[in-house]
């Protein structure tokens, strides 16, 4: 089994969370991107890979520009990171629930 | 059935907010964060210290199911019954930082009520690493049931 990026380490960086606010706006090629930044053509590209591996970003080729914008499917993985930690509260809040009805009725 | 639990945590943010209804009058809600032999039985823990006033304190203890003891402790920084508890929350020796845990309750009707949990860490990578603990507990429990299978195969 092939191990997969992990999505909270893609965006646990703050270029990397500043591009994806930059592409949720609009699509942008990577020179737009770039331009929104002091850092390399070079390090921003390889931001943007990184996002696009881990399917936050998609491409998209319009004529002979390559544009970026926000995987709504990669964000709902993030999602489904989270949902194990949402269960575990869900469960401890239902077995107050449970708890507490029971003594309301003593 | 739709969930009564909802998390949010915003990328980038060092914060997680959990909201909850409960069909339970504001009252009872809050009882369950005031006593020991409530709070052992809703959260799994024992209560080693209880201390549930402005300035107080406390310290629980759980084990997990290799039989390793973690200890929890914090201080309660405000106490107001039926409205709002504010404590720090630290798991001794995980290296996951100290966290503000701001719990409000509130009243709805005589029987429901709301209880909005918002917990800030010490950054965001902290926050991140936090939230997806129990992920990553699900994918090693996964992993070991999967080797018990194979190692019976073999």
């Amino acid at each position: 089994m092939k191990l997969r990026r992990d999505v909270f380490q893609a965006i646990a960086d703050p270029t990397r969370r500043a591009i994806i606010t930059l592409v949720a706006v609009n699509a942008m090629t990577p020179t737009a991107i770039a331009e929104n930044f002091g850092s390399s053509r070079q390090t921003i590209s390889k931001h943007i890979q990184i996002l696009t591996e881990c399917e936050i970003l998609k491409q998209e080729q319009k004529g002979r520009e390559i544009y970026y914008q926000l995987n709504p499917n990669g964000m709902k993985e993030i999602a489904e990171f989270i949902e194990p930690f949402r269960k575990m509260w869900d469960d401890r809040f239902n077995r107050l629930e449970t708890l507490m009805k029971k003594q309301h009725k003593i | 059935m739709e969930s009564k639990t909802k998390i949010t945590a915003e990328v980038g943010k060092q914060e997680i907010v959990i909201n909850r209804n409960f069909e339970l009058p504001v009252e009872l809600l809050f009882k369950a964060y005031e006593e020991s032999g409530i709070i052992e039985q809703w959260m799994g823990t024992k209560v080693l210290h209880l201390e549930p006033k402005t300035n107080g304190s406390y310290l629980f203890e759980t084990t997990d199911p290799h039989g390793n003891k973690h200890r929890f402790r914090g201080v309660i920084h405000e106490f107001q019954k039926n409205e709002r508890i504010i404590r720090t929350f630290e798991m001794e020796s995980n290296g996951f930082g100290v966290q503000l845990e701001i719990y409000a309750f509130e009243k709805l009707t005589e029987n429901t009520s709301r209880l909005r949990q918002q917990m800030i860490y010490q950054s965001v990578t902290l926050r991140d690493e936090n939230l997806k603990l129990p992920f990553a507990q699900g994918i090693n429990w996964a992993h070991n049931r999967l080797e018990e299978i194979i190692s019976r195969r073999k």
